[in-house]
């Protein structure tokens, strides 16, 4: 059968689960006891066995099934929680996501059998026994459990009164009861669909009164290979056992007579039924509680789903391309002078022009992603940090549901995570120092993202120690960054910058900010790319806070258009402070570089004629126009030929050939037709 | 020869720069358009004369005079800008005017170790000879990266 169809499906699903089964293991290592985690690891561990078996990803799915081997002797108590458990089900995690990144490039599972985690995993459930197995006697003992992997069959299941009444009845009425207990091939890959047929079967010549597990679970393939239960039918003993034994993947079938019982249930002594009710109630209550739990999980997914589609983010691309080309006709449209405009045709522009905006939102709506999807994979690796260095610290998030666009979203992970490095690496203290301080033992990192106006801001802190600002200056100092003599003068703002310089990552260890070759520059460079900042608050010994700002969509802005020689340009709007007029004589020189005095700030001034390698066109002109726009926090002049107007525009890619050409971000289609280019405001100013 | 597909005949769009008659292979050429205005974008290579708006799409494009060393010639009527693509770019090239489509045999098609040359000829492929014309054929892919 050909799977390739649905590669792609069992893919992105596998990562899902695989992201699931992270978030539940860390939730498990901090509350052992939960056993609905518990189930819920079990119940995705398993979906991922039966994907990767049904795939015919033989390892992977001998993989999960040793660890859900595993996950079922921790779940009836055969096993307990232990970091070392925890550590090794992590191992097969990343074992798998292993399998998985195989699987993505080249649609093979590969060879790679790990079978070091298997052992351990044998191992674990092989060493369970000894300390524990007389509790498990016990259990057994008081009640009966069904799902028990052996000898299970010659068991009865446990029969309450209700049932025990409507089975008299059947018998008095001259129907059979039956307990039926059958157990399916190992090989079967949709248990569900089969354990269906075979209650489909079971249905239309009997009459099922109890079950175990449950039908809901067995529906939802929580059971193992075997599932008992109890029917009256007026067909007899043999017809079960042979239509049974016709459904394919049945391996055993066991058909008892619940008939004679009646009676020895009736004289049964009676404290035996005394415990047997008891017993029966226990199991009520458990069985509801549990039901509870599970109903609240399923709730809980469901709304987290809710209805939805797989789009390929192409064919977003796509639909989002053609709402530009409306956008562009639209305003071609608007911009027709030499016809008659009738009010009726204004009327109707402006119309078009709202749907176009409704349908842009919209459509951004439908690309807009939660930056949960990027956060959820940061516990685990804070996990993995602090045990690697022996740090305790607690990651906090939240904000999660935030929403950022797609495209942004599969670029800020890189960032985050050297943030988040630095934070746990670097700026969180040894336990012993942070003891010493009289800070808690274990250290805060915490990650903060809401939205802000047309931006969302992503806050990593800690509770460390912060950067030490007389370290950092000087580093450089000594690098050669700075002279001494200005350094003196500079703000902490300024001096954190030094930190954002390529040079300084490879520094020493100064501020703990360094060591691992782990760039702040990287990070500002990768940020800034996406149209967005990055700023740092600290306080030595307090700890520090990287603030990331990020713009909600690089698809569409506001930009304003200006004229330079004779070629268009258009300036985003969100980094243009205001608009000056000035004459040629306001200009300043400072060594060398051209400035102007802007409310008593020094502003620097860039030509962009001469920058952006303008043809000339030498026409002395009586006054200038300063478009100030903002770095961040510093402000700089860029001196225009004259302004064209406001106008909404659609960014778009210079392509691959021309990719790379700084002080360009992108180039737009105006209503002409014509092609204008986006100047890149930070890295001209 | 990934670049030249088909079995015998290979169809070339054949263009004129100056004298002389260049060929591409067919399979590369998504459309030919008439001249249109070009944005210039700083800070790029020479050859690059800019970019053009084609249908909603941003195309740079490439003065091949300036490639092969031919001197700027002025646009006329029969300017064309032929957009070839390569696996994930698309690229405008400048030419004087485009003549035909012709079909070459693999046998009238000559390999350039045949003959020695001054110049840098790795975006040459061969020369088609047809009927007494000799038409230079070219690697799209050669031609239209951008060193740097």
């Amino acid at each position: 059968m050909d799977m390739s169809q649905y590669l792609e499906i069992f893919i992105e699903e596998s990562k899902e689960h695989l992201q699931a089964l992270n978030q539940s293991l860390l939730h498990l290592e901090k509350n052992p006891e939960d056993g609905s985690v518990l189930n819920e690891i079990f119940r995705v561990a398993h979906t991922l066995k039966g994907m990767s078996g049904t795939m015919g990803y033989t390892r992977m799915a001998k993989l999960t099934h040793d660890m859900e081997n595993v996950l079922h002797s921790l779940r009836s108590g055969e096993i307990k929680v232990s970091t070392k458990l925890i550590d090794v089900l992590f191992k097969c995690l990343d074992a798998l996501e292993k399998y998985i990144e195989q699987i993505v490039n080249t649609s093979n599972e590969g060879t790679d059998e790990y079978t070091d985690i298997i052992k351990t995993l044998n191992a674990l459930i092989a060493g369970k026994g000894d300390e524990l197995e007389p509790k498990q006697e016990k259990k057994a003992d008081a009640v009966v459990d069904v799902s028990l992997p052996a000898g299970s069959e010659d068991k009865l299941l446990n029969i309450n009164q209700y049932e025990q009444n409507v089975i008299n009845k059947a018998i008095d009425m001259g129907m059979n009861p039956f307990q039926i207990n059958i157990v399916l091939n190992k090989g079967c890959l949709l248990k569900a669909a089969r354990s269906f047929i075979i209650f489909q079967m079971l249905e239309r010549h009997s009459e099922i009164i109890k079950s175990e597990p449950k039908v809901e679970d067995i529906e939802d393939e929580k059971f193992d290979l075997e599932f008992t239960v109890v029917v009256i039918s007026k067909e007899s003993m043999e017809f079960f056992d042979k239509e049974l034994n016709s459904i394919a993947e049945v391996d055993k079938v066991n058909i008892t007579e619940l008939g004679s019982k009646k009676i020895a249930g009736q004289t049964l002594d009676a404290e035996a039924t005394e415990i047997q009710e008891k017993a029966d109630v226990e199991d009520e209550t458990d069985s509801g509680e549990k039901e509870e739990s599970k109903d609240n999980k399923t709730a809980a997914v469901k709304a987290k789903t809710g209805k939805t589609v797989r789009v390929d983010i192409d064919r977003l691309d796509v639909l989002m391309n053609l709402v530009s080309e409306l956008i562009i006709s639209k305003t071609k449209l608007d911009g027709i002078e030499d016809i008659d405009r009738s009010q009726r045709f204004n009327d109707e522009i402006d119309t078009l022009e709202r749907i176009t905006t409704s349908l842009h939102d919209a459509v951004m709506k439908v690309r807009m992603v939660p930056v949960e999807t990027v956060f959820n994979r940061f516990p685990r690796m804070i996990r993995d940090i602090s045990r690697e260095i022996g740090k305790e610290i607690n990651l906090t998030m939240s904000g999660e549901e935030t929403e950022l666009d797609r495209t942004v979203i599969d670029e800020i992970g890189d960032p985050l995570i050297h943030l988040l490095r630095n934070s746990a690496d670097h700026g969180i203290e040894s336990m012993e120092m942070r003891k010493q301080i009289g800070k808690s033992a274990a250290g805060n990192v915490s990650l903060k993202a809401y939205q802000d106006g047309n931006n969302v801001i992503i806050e990593v802190s800690d509770d460390g120690q912060g950067i030490n600002i007389n370290k950092v200056k000087k580093k450089a100092i000594e690098k050669g960054h700075i002279s001494k003599e200005l350094a003196a003068g500079l703000t902490q703002k300024d001096i954190i910058d030094f930190l954002f310089k390529p040079s300084f990552s490879t520094a020493d260890k100064i501020t703990g900010l360094s060591g691992r070759g782990v760039g702040l520059d990287v990070v500002k460079t990768k940020i800034e790319a996406l149209g967005g900042a990055v700023e740092v608050e600290t306080e030595f010994g307090k700890g520090s806070k990287f603030i990331i700002r990020l713009p909600l969509t690089l698809a569409i802005i506001q930009a304003l258009l200006v004229l330079i020689g004779n070629e268009k340009f258009a300036i985003p709007l969100s980094s243009i402070k205001e608009i000056i007029n000035i004459s040629p004589n306001d200009i300043k020189q400072v060594q060398k570089q051209e400035v102007i005095l802007l409310r008593n700030m020094v502003v620097p001034v860039v030509r962009l004629d001469r920058v952006l390698e303008v043809p000339k066109e030498e026409k002395s002109q009586k006054q200038y126009t300063i478009v100030i726009v903002k770095k961040g926090e510093k402000l700089s002049g860029f001196l225009v030929g004259s302004l064209i107007g406001q106008q909404e525009i659609v960014i778009k890619s210079l392509g691959k050939l021309l990719s790379g050409i700084r002080s360009i971000a992108g180039a737009t289609i105006l209503g002409d037709g014509n092609v204008a280019l986006i100047l890149d405001v930070n890295s001209l100013a | 020869m990934d670049d030249i597909t088909g079995a015998d005949i290979k169809q070339f769009v054949v263009f004129r720069l100056g004298k002389e008659e260049y060929g591409l292979d067919i399979q590369r050429v998504t459309t030919i358009e008439k001249i249109m205005t070009i944005t210039r974008v700083p800070k790029t290579p020479e050859c690059i004369k800019g970019v053009i708006n084609l249908r909603g799409e941003i195309i740079p494009v490439m003065d091949i005079r300036i490639k092969f060393n031919l001197p700027v010639a002025e646009e006329t009527d029969d300017t064309r800008i032929i957009i070839v693509k390569t696996e994930d770019i698309a690229v405008g090239v400048i030419v004087d005017s485009v003549a035909e489509v012709l079909n070459l045999t693999e046998d009238s098609i000559e390999g350039i170790t045949n003959f020695s040359s001054v110049m840098d000829v790795d975006y040459i492929y061969g020369v088609g000879k047809s009927d007494g014309r000799i038409v230079t054929l070219l690697y799209v892919d050669k031609l239209i990266k951008i060193s740097d």
